[in-house]
């Protein structure tokens, strides 16, 4: 039924907040980014890391940008694709989405106008406050609406009335169980995507010979912080699972491609799930390592799909977007930890480190998406965990409507991307100005040589 | 139950969206405006609303927010029926803000196409809310009176953003555009006019309901402010858009209070027209009411956070005030 309107508000819905989840992942990364540079700017008069504010400051703001105009169609989507939900569930929904409106929209979109424009009408002080109530917007946005949604895969704290939530407790509404994994893990993914988003394309400029110093700076902040957070991810992934496990054993039954309850569980690295033997083909497995992971003993028991029959999410897309993720997750520890070594040896520019670091820059991208998939497909076919079913609120609007606005959001986005990634790419190849500066200099100043070429040597 | 807490929050979401069309109001008109500028009147066309445009817009995520918050039944049965409106003017919001930094970020080949987009972009968002609008107040029925009203307002909040822009532009622009920017008020105040005043005719013939509210007497008689305000405030901007003189006297600034005055005084038409139902005949506030405990523990945080965003956005139209220099982010 590729047309039934169901079908059609949904894969809509996913395509909306995959959008949108693009931008705000680097943003809130990108702005604590920056503001270091502009710290260290301010300390040591450095004007290498005040020019690395400048560069990196357009692509933020061209980042910004993209993620507020596709958070605006977030906010209207509850209402026209599904308004059940929030007559089921708007008394908490909406005060949730309402903090995030008033504590953290309104401060990060008022003072990026000062952090961008202001400099000559502030003083420093006053831009670095600007700045850094830009971060802690972006993060409190975080905050508030990883709460609503970890409510949503986790709901406490209320009561039914009438099929309508009542709130009974608002702490434990906001602080639900999977709030601080999936809070730790999400702050942390953002960091991670921009550190390696930073390291990639200093690291294509420094190969492309296109930088100075300043460049340089860059790619080793982005290095040594990818080197710290990329194993913390993955311990903080690990917790995460655990506390899925113990909330909705049906989705880490999917994770893990486990049909049978039984102890002793090997971890499966691969395979084919099939919903219709109920069975995963071709698997390859560690014995009881799924086990040991999650219960941390050899012949712990764990549930499998089959007592979920019914009830349970779709396996195989939830199977795999978790290799894609954990897959994602290894490789950019491997390559973070390679690159901190080559640091350390003082041979960072290695063409092949750089090589590594610039097909890496959009990883974080990979993951945080594959990373979604999971939580939400695998909440399936629950909207508000347990209490609340996708099926039960969806708007009745028709197939056509849908269908075509659908392949125009479809359209729009990927125009959208397609000119984000060009832009970034050409904003990525001008020659650094203090490159330009030279040529400038060298050209004002001459002219007896014929030609002028890029110094080998960056500034 | 807390009676005075919808009526808290309708207030608010009303405040949001009056806001909401003044400040986006401006930055719209002058997005479709774009297209009929030069180049270097582009850019400081762009300057002048570069700081503010990303704020502005957040005021409509308010409103819809609190509609979302306090009214959640009216909040799905107002996007649901209006879902191809709501969805052209997102992705005309959409369009607008990404080519304000597309077309100063990307290939200089570009940036005529995305100056385009960003004059497409804004009309289509101003087209579709002027339709949305007009929509709810006909209590989103879909009789061909109600459609040729929506359409009528579809023109004519346009018109209002263009003025509005106009208004911004006297404010902030200085040679060239300056001149720009007041022989396009003197273009627009006229439909403008003609399109509010047909409108208000219109609006009791659309709706008996509002009608009713209208012609009784002693609310007929309480209701003459709005009307007498709103066409002193209409022939003082005409006034003084041909007297050069205190224009270039550095008054322009009293054609966008105006304009701030009739968008007062259609607002509050309205909601005396519309309460205390929150969709015309469908329902009331107090029907689609949200519980007391959810009301109450998000007016906390409006009352503690409303009036630190009102402080604060004072302050950055103070450190932006002036006439808009040229952008940069050095
Ligand atoms: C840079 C991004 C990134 C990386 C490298 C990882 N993750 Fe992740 N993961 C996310 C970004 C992410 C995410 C996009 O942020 C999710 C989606 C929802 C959430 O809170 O975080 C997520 C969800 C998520 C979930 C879903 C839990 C649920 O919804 O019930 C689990 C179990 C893990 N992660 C575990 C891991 C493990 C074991 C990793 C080890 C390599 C890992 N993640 C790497
Ligand atoms: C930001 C990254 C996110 C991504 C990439 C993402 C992805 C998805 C996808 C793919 C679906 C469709 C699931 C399916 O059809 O099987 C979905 C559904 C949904 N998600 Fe998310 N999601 C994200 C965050 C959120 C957040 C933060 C919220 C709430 C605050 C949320 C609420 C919902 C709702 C209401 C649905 C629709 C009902 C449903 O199909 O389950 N999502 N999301
Ligand atoms: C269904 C869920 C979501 C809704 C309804 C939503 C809504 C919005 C809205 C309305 C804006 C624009 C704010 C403005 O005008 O400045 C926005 C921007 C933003 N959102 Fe979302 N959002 C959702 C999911 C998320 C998620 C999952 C995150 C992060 C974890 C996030 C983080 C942000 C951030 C940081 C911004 C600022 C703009 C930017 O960084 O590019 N949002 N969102």
């Amino acid at each position: 039924m590729p047309f039934d309107p169901f079908v059609l508000a949904r894969i809509q819905f996913a395509a909306n907040i995959s959008f949108h989840i693009l931008f705000p992942t680097l943003s809130i990364g990108l702005c604590w980014i920056l503001l270091y540079f502009r710290t260290r700017f301010t300390l040591s008069g450095d004007k290498d890391w005040e020019y690395a504010y400048f560069f990196w400051v357009k692509i933020f703001a061209l980042t910004f940008a993209l993620g507020v105009v596709s958070g605006i169609t977030m906010s209207f989507q509850f209402g026209t694709n599904w308004p059940g939900f929030m007559e089921r569930a708007g008394n908490i929904a909406g005060p949730l989405l309402g903090y995030e409106v008033l504590t953290a929209f309104f401060l990060e979109a008022s003072f990026l106008g000062i952090m961008l424009f202001g400099k000559d009408r502030v003083s420093n002080r006053v831009h670095l406050l600007a700045a850094t109530l830009v971060a802690v917007g972006t993060t409190f946005s975080a905050f508030w609406i990883l709460s609503l949604n970890s409510w949503m895969q986790t709901p406490t704290g209320y009561t039914m009335n009438e099929g309508v939530m009542m709130v009974q407790d608002w702490w434990a509404i906001i602080f639900n169980p999977s709030f601080p994994y999936r809070f730790a893990h999400m702050l942390v993914a953002s960091l991670l995507t921009s550190a390696f988003f930073v390291a990639g394309i200093s690291a294509w400029r420094v190969r492309d010979r296109l930088d100075g110093p300043a460049t340089r700076k860059v790619l080793r902040t982005g290095i040594l912080m990818a080197a710290v957070l990329a194993p913390l991810q993955i311990f903080l992934g690990d917790l995460h699972g655990l506390n899925t496990l113990e909330h909705q054993p049906a989705k880490l039954a999917a994770i893990e491609g486990i049909w049978e309850t039984h102890s002793g569980v090997g971890l499966t690295l691969f395979g084919f799930p099939d919903e219709e033997e109920r069975t995963t083909h071709m698997k390859v497995e560690i014995p009881k390592a799924a086990s040991v992971i999650l219960t941390h003993s050899l012949n712990g028991e764990i549930q499998g799909l089959n007592e979920f029959e019914g009830e349970h999410p779709p396996v195989a897309i939830v199977f795999w977007s978790f290799r894609i993720m954990v897959g994602v997750g290894m490789l950019m520890l491997l390559v973070a930890w390679y690159a901190a070594w080559q640091w350390w040896q003082r041979r960072e520019e290695n063409p092949l480190l750089l090589t590594l670091l610039s097909l890496m820059t959009y990883s974080g991208w990979v993951a945080v998406l594959a990373g979604w998939y999971v939580t939400e497909i695998g909440r399936q076919p629950w909207i508000v965990y347990g209490v609340l079913t996708s099926q039960e609120v969806v708007a009745e609007h028709g197939s056509g409507m849908l269908l075509s606005t659908l392949i125009a959001y479809l359209l729009l986005y990927g125009f959208l991307l397609v000119s984000y990634l060009m832009t970034l790419r050409y904003l990525a190849s001008k020659p650094a100005r203090s490159l330009l500066t030279l040529q400038q200099k060298a050209q004002e100043a001459q002219t007896t040589l014929g030609s002028l070429h890029t110094p080998q040597e960056g500034l | 139950m807390a009676d005075w807490l919808p009526l808290f929050f309708l207030g608010i979401m009303g405040l949001a969206l009056l806001v909401y069309i003044i400040l986006d109001g401006y930055d719209l008109g002058i997005g479709i405006l774009l297209s009929r500028a030069e180049e270097d009147e582009k850019d400081q066309m762009i300057a002048s609303i570069g700081p503010f445009w990303d704020a502005n817009e957040t005021w409509i995520v308010l409103g819809v927010g609190v509609l979302l918050i306090a009214f959640p039944a009216a909040y799905g049965l107002v996007l649901t029926e209006l879902y191809l409106p709501a969805t052209l003017m997102l992705m005309g919001l959409i369009l607008r803000g990404v080519s304000f930094d597309f077309r100063a970020k990307a290939k200089t080949q570009y940036k005529q196409r995305w100056n385009r987009l960003f004059a497409l972009g804004s009309l289509l968002a101003a087209t579709s809310q002027g339709w949305m609008l007009g929509a709810y107040v006909v209590g989103l029925e879909h009789s061909a009176v109600g459609m040729a009203f929506s359409a009528g307002i579809a023109v004519t909040l346009p018109a209002l953003y263009i003025m509005l822009g106009c208004g911004w532009l006297i404010m902030k622009a200085d040679g060239s555009l300056y001149e720009k920017a007041i022989a396009g008020a003197r273009w627009t105040v006229l439909p403008m006019g003609i399109g509010i005043f047909l409108l208000s005719i219109a609006t009791p013939i659309v709706s008996e309901v509002i009608a009713a509210k209208w012609f009784t007497l002693p609310a007929a008689i309480g209701l003459l402010p709005i009307p007498i305000s709103t066409s002193l405030a209409y022939a003082a901007i005409v006034w003084v858009l041909w007297q050069r003189r205190i224009l270039d006297a550095g008054f322009g600034w009293l054609v966008f209070v105006c304009l701030i005055v009739i968008c007062l005084m259609s607002a509050l038409g309205l909601a005396y027209s519309i309460y205390p139902d929150i969709v015309i005949n469908r329902m009331t506030i107090w029907d689609t009411a949200s519980s007391p405990e959810s009301l109450r523990f998000t007016f906390y945080g409006v009352a503690l956070t409303v009036p630190m965003i009102l402080v604060y956005t004072v302050f950055i139209y103070r450190i932006f005030s002036g006439k808009a220099t040229k952008l940069s982010y050095e």
